[in-house]
Order: structure tokens, then C-alpha cells, then sequence
């Protein structure tokens, strides 16, 4: 019996293209029924691990175990025992729906008993009963992306991974389509999700935040708007903002100062002994303050905090 | 393993037959093609325009003249008047051959001297211009050879009885009328044969790359040489099927024989085409998208089929091109379709061009198989 078969274990895991390290020696354990989420901007790795996860790409080093059996060493196994879905639609457009189900269906091997009720399960799934025959490619978008999932899982497999999966999806069906790993996590299966959509992230149980190919952050996603800011966050609400924020970025003590909607989010040692201070400092530059308090994190503000941390660390090396 | 197989196959003869053009591609095109190359790929020259400036004006150039005029090679119903009127219809590619015989003509050759005709020839199609001349000089001796008879027998009848002469037994074997489409034809068969797989394959395989379907069939646990094999074992029944069809219209429409034994030329097709899907395959694991796919395509069709013998003799390239042609299957593949149709021949004179598509196809399958390997990472 293998190992964690329902998990993902990464231990150091390194890949190389030429003389750019696109994953740099990450570490990554989740837990049964898990949804996980591994969050970065694009060009920070995601795609490159998920790859390496699923045994489409070979590890440069380090190791990493997916339901219970190496990548590197079975990725066939590994297969097996997975389902993919990626941030493009990748079913046949020109087949119909019933011959995407019976394919993906046969190239996971689904025992013929078990066939026509994992078809019904997936045609129930992605709203499709009695649609069978539609030709894929006329399908809505979000049909077509629970379709996918629908084929992705059709073998049952203890380990879902998702690349952002919900790209181009209207708000409606992203919500359905959370349900749905949701349910899915609920009946213990492990979900890796990739996003760099923050709203997606908070339907996380825990996150990992990959910037530059290193995990700058991991945690529930409360937990990293709690303890992964440097500094504590001030809501400013002032008149005109686009001076406030030129002067603000060279006042004392701000670390970072940024335009959120109407208003300025500042991100400041201590919020409670910075106000007075910035309050006069604005108002001696004929800046009138409407509004200043402490407020919560978004992700968003742990995701822009910790890139910026990461890059002035980056720059400040020799 | 099998149940992998049979669901991309099946998958891939949906998707095959569900497009009226993909569906269209497979039989209207090679019977087109067959049909167009069998008429106009052709050495033989027929009704040439010809224009004739007769300034002697004797019975013997006229006689001359309408040798000319009653030959199929040649079509000489224009008399003109000017030597610069020749000149001018040439240029203009009016005509392609004019003959000028000078005033004097049949004065000469009734006093028993040589007289000249004088024949120009537009030479930019050299190969025209070469058969035309044959078919000229056919034509001029044979009015000499009749005059000389006709004069000898005139002044001296004994003399014709001790007059030497050779007399030609052409025979020419497997192709008695000497007709270019005979020839032809089995070379189209081939040709057509590479386009249409080569281009199949190599497509079928970048689609899926490009559209992204690819990636998701190799996150399933099908192996790479499941996939290849899917994908390739319906283009081979196509190609198979593609092949039978164009030998049917070579042999039933263009009356091109066939005098050897199925089993042989079935030997060679199916060899020729796991050449085929090699090379196909090969341009797919280097093309990510369709259009590189078509380019890298044709920069290896051109050449493959002007080195093969398909229209030029190799044995007429200089010698390091004639290394290269080794390396063509189509090569191969024309000699085993001419020595069947044409020839005859057996396994016993053709199993040395088996054994190198053999071989071939054997090593373009295996890099295939190792390059799409890489191509994954």
C-alpha cells in the first residue's frame, strides 16, 4: 500500500531550464482532502511544479511523491492516480460529449461495471444530462470547463490538480465550479489548485505563495494575512490622491504606499503611533485627510507585500 | 494497454470522418491530383507550333513542307514571306520552331549537292527543344533517304540494287509505345502518396499540441508509445486505403499495366508508408504549431521528390547528390512501384529496395519515438 496516497509531498524540488531556475528548492506537504492552493504571478513556477507534479516534466533534483508514488521514478503510476485540468480547455471541441466522457473514460481504464454510472456521474455533474450528443465545441464556457473537470476525475483518482482552472469563467460559474472541489475535498480528496486570482485563494485551506521559483509564504489564508505582512496596514481616504500618494511614498515610516479604489492602502511599522504623524504630514502638503484607520489585510496585500519584500531583498543582494 | 489504444484510435477516426473537409481531403485531392499529373506530366511533345518560310517555291520544298504539316508533332500551318516575320513569331512565343528553306533548294539537291534547311528552334524548354529536334531530323532524313532513292533510281536503277543501309529493330522493353505516362504514372502514385501522409501525420499530431489537448492526454496514464501508435495506425489505414484508390485510377483510367503480383507492390506500400509516418512524425516533434508544421513539411516534400527519380534520372546528378538520394525512401518506393506495374519484377530483383525502406522506416519511426520523448520536457 503506498505511502500518503492521498497527498502530495515535495520535498527540495528543483527545476532547471539552461541557466534559469524556474522552481528553486521548494517544500510542499498536504494534507487529505485538502484544498491547496499554490499562488504566484505568472512566471513565478507554478505551472513548471504542477507539471512536475503530474510527471509531464522531470525533475532537475529533489524529490516529490503524489499519491504515494515518485515522480520521477513511476510517473505512469503517478497518472494513474491523478486528475489534471488545465488553465486552457483541452477536450476534443469536435467531438461530442459522450465521446469525451468514453475517451477520457478508457484512457483511464474505468472497469466497464463501473462505466455507465461514472458516465451518468459526470454528464449529472456538468449539467449535461441528455446533452450527450452536442458536439463539445458549441458548449459555453463554463459547461465545457465542468466538463473538463467531469473527464479529468471520471477514474476517481485521490489527488485533483487544477491550473487555474477558473480563467475566463464568469463569476456565477466560478462559484458553482468551487462547489464542486469543494464536495470533492469534502469526500477526501486532495485538491492543488494554481490561481493568481486572489478572490479564488480564499477558498483555500491553505495556500503557498511562489514567487521566483521559492515559496515566500504558506499558511491558511488567515493566517498569512495575520502574520506574513511586514508592518501593519492604514486605509487612507484623502484629496487629491495622486499627490498624497507622491508624497507618501517618501514620507517617514511608510513602507509602501498604494492606490486601492478610492482610497490609499499604506503599509507602516505601527499603524496606531503612525496616524497623528501622518495626518500632519499630509495636511502641511494641502492634502485634506477624509478618512485614516487601521484595517485587515486583503491577500491581495500579503500577495503585493511579500513580492516587494522578495524583490528589494533581491536587489539589495551584491 | 489495448482498451488505451482503441479509445485514441477510434477517437482519432471520429475526428477524421466527422469533418466534411478532412472527410473531402481524403479522396478528392489524390483522385484530382492523379487525374491532372497523369494528362500533363509528360516528356512527349505533340502539334508544335511551327511556321515555315519557303522561299523556294519548288516541288521539292513543298514535299518537305508537308511532312511537316501532316506530322502530329508538329503544327506548321503558317507559310511566311519574311525572314524577320520568323524571327519576330519566335520571339513572341508564337511559334517554337520555324524552318527556312532558301531559294535555290531544289536546285541544289537536283544538280546532286547537299542543300541546307535551316531549322530554328526556341531552346528556353530544352527538353521540348531536344525532342523536337529528334522528331525534325526524323522527318528531314527521311525525306533525303526517299529523294536520294527517288534520284539514284532516275539516273542509275542498278545501282539501288548494291546500295547499303542499316535498318533499326527498336525494342523497347515493358514500354513498347514509349509512352511518358507509363512512367509516369506509378511515380505520381508515390508522390502523392508522401504528400498526403507526411502532411496528415505531422498535423494531426501539432493540432493537438497547439490546441493543448496533447497535454491532457499525457497527464492520462496512455504511454508515449500508445499515443504515437493512435495516432498513427489510422493515418496508415488511410494512406493504405488513399494508395489503393490512385493505383485504381492509374490502372483503369490511364491504362497503365500492371504486370507484377499485388502481394509485392502491398509489401512495398505498406513499408513505404511506416517511412511515411516517420517523417511525419518527425516534423511534428520539431513544429509546435501547424504552420511550422507546413513549412518544415514542405522544405522536406521538394526535395525528397525531385531527388527520387520521380522526374529526373539520378543516375544524371552528380555524385554527392546521388549519396543523398539514398536516404529517400520515395526512392525506393518508385523503383518497387515501376518494376510492378511496368516490369513485372518479383522480390527476387526488388527485395534490395524493401530492405532499405525497411530499414528507413524502422529508424524514422525510432527517432520519431525518442524526439516526441524529449519534446514533452
Amino acid at each position: 500500500m503506498p505511502e500518503q496516497a492521498n497527498s502530495v509531498v515535495v520535498e527540495k524540488l528543483v527545476k532547471r531550464f539552461g541557466d534559469f531556475v524556474a522552481v528553486d528548492h521548494i517544500d510542499i506537504e498536504t494534507r487529505k482532502g485538502e484544498v491547496f492552493g499554490f499562488l504566484g504571478p505568472n512566471g513565478a513556477g507554478k505551472s513548471t511544479t504542477i507539471r512536475m507534479l503530474c510527471g509531464l516534466l522531470r525533475p532537475t533534483s529533489g524529490r516529490a511523491v503524489v499519491a504515494g508514488f515518485d515522480v520521477a521514478r513511476d510517473p505512469e503510476s503517478v497518472r494513474q492516480n491523478i486528475g489534471y485540468m488545465s488553465q486552457k480547455f483541452s477536450l476534443y471541441n469536435d467531438l461530442k460529449v459522450i465521446e469525451n466522457i468514453r475517451l477520457f473514460a478508457g484512457l483511464y481504464s474505468v472497469p466497464a461495471k463501473d462505466l455507465q454510472g461514472r458516465i451518468d456521474w459526470a454528464l449529472e455533474m456538468a449539467n449535461l444530462k441528455g446533452q450527450e450528443n452536442l458536439i463539445t465545441g458549441t458548449l459555453p464556457g463554463g459547461w465545457k470547463q465542468r466538463l473538463a473537470l467531469g473527464c479529468a476525475v471520471l477514474h476517481k483518482p485521490p489527488v485533483i490538480f487544477l491550473d487555474e482552472p477558473t480563467s475566463g469563467v464568469d463569476p456565477i460559474t466560478r462559484r458553482q465550479f468551487w462547489d464542486l472541489i469543494h464536495e470533492m475535498a469534502g469526500e477526501g480528496v486532495t485538491v492543488f489548485v494554481t490561481t493568481h486570482y486572489m478572490e479564488e485563494a480564499e477558498y483555500c485551506n491553505r495556500l503557498a505563495l511562489i514567487f521566483r521559483g521559492k515559496i515566500v509564504a504558506l499558511g491558511t489564508p488567515s493566517e498569512l494575512k495575520r502574520d506574513s505582512m511586514t508592518g501593519q496596514l492604514l486605509l487612507v481616504e484623502c484629496e487629491p490622491l495622486g499627490a498624497a500618494v507622491e508624497a507618501l511614498q517618501a514620507a517617514p515610516g511608510v513602507m509602501d504606499a498604494a492606490v486601492f479604489g478610492n482610497a490609499l492602502h499604506l503599509v507602516v511599522g505601527d499603524a496606531a503611533a503612525a496616524q497623528p504623524q501622518l495626518r500632519s504630514y499630509l495636511e502641511t502638503r494641502g492634502i485634506s485627510v477624509s478618512r485614516m484607520e487601521q484595517i485587515w489585510p486583503s491577500l491581495e496585500d500579503v500577495f503585493v507585500s511579500l513580492t516587494t519584500a522578495s524583490n528589494t531583498a533581491e536587489e539589495r543582494k551584491p | 494497454m489495448l482498451g488505451r489504444l482503441k479509445q485514441m484510435i477510434i477517437k482519432e477516426f471520429i475526428q477524421v470522418f466527422r469533418d466534411k473537409r478532412t472527410r473531402f481531403i481524403l479522396v478528392g485531392p489524390p483522385i484530382i491530383q492523379m487525374l491532372v499529373f497523369g494528362y500533363a506530366a509528360t516528356y512527349e511533345i505533340h502539334h508544335v507550333p511551327t511556321v515555315v518560310l519557303d522561299l523556294d517555291h519548288s516541288q521539292e520544298s513543298r514535299e518537305l513542307v508537308s511532312r511537316f504539316t501532316s506530322s502530329p508533332y508538329f503544327d506548321a500551318q503558317r507559310q511566311l514571306t519574311d525572314s524577320r516575320e520568323l524571327g519576330d513569331l519566335i520571339d513572341q512565343g508564337k511559334a517554337t520552331v520555324g524552318l527556312e528553306i532558301h531559294a535555290g533548294f531544289a536546285q541544289q539537291l537536283r544538280s546532286g549537292q547537299t542543300a541546307p534547311l535551316q531549322v530554328i528552334v526556341d531552346a528556353t524548354n530544352s527538353n521540348t527543344a531536344l525532342i523536337a529536334s529528334g522528331y525534325i531530323s526524323q522527318i528531314a532524313l527521311g525525306f533525303a533517304r526517299d529523294y536520294q532513292r527517288d534520284h539514284i533510281y532516275r539516273i542509275a536503277p542498278q545501282l539501288l540494287e548494291v546500295m547499303p543501309s542499316v535498318t533499326l529493330e527498336p525494342r523497347p522493353w515493358y514500354n513498347p509505345g514509349m509512352s511518358s505516362r507509363w512512367f509516369f504514372v506509378p511515380g505520381v502514385i508515390g508522390s502523392l502518396t508522401l504528400v498526403l501522409v507526411i502532411t496528415l501525420t505531422a498535423f494531426a499530431v501539432v493540432r493537438e499540441r497547439e490546441i493543448g489537448t496533447l497535454e491532457q492526454i499525457m497527464v492520462t496514464p496512455i504511454r508515449p508509445a500508445e499515443f504515437i501508435l493512435g495516432k498513427t495506425l489510422p493515418f496508415f489505414l488511410i494512406g493504405l486505403f488513399d494508395v489503393m484508390l490512385i493505383a485504381a485510377v492509374g490502372a483503369f483510367w490511364f491504362q497503365v499495366p500492371f504486370r507484377g503480383h499485388i502481394p509485392v507492390l502491398l509489401t512495398g506500400v505498406v513499408l513505404f508508408l511506416l517511412c511515411m509516418l516517420g517523417v511525419g512524425l518527425l516534423i511534428s516533434t520539431v513544429s509546435s504549431t501547424q504552420q511550422q508544421a507546413m513549412v518544415t513539411a514542405f522544405f522536406y516534400i521538394m526535395p525528397a521528390i525531385t531527388f527520387s527519380g520521380f522526374g529526373f534520372p539520378i543516375s544524371t546528378m552528380p555524385q554527392w547528390m546521388q549519396y543523398i538520394t539514398y536516404a529517400l525512401p520515395l526512392r525506393y518506393f518508385l523503383i518497387v512501384l515501376r518494376g510492378t506495374y511496368l516490369k513485372g519484377v518479383g522480390m527476387d530483383i526488388l527485395w534490395p529496395q524493401m530492405a532499405a525502406m525497411a530499414g528507413l522506416g524502422l529508424a524514422l519511426i525510432t527517432a520519431a519515438i525518442l524526439r516526441f520523448h524529449k519534446a514533452l520536457d
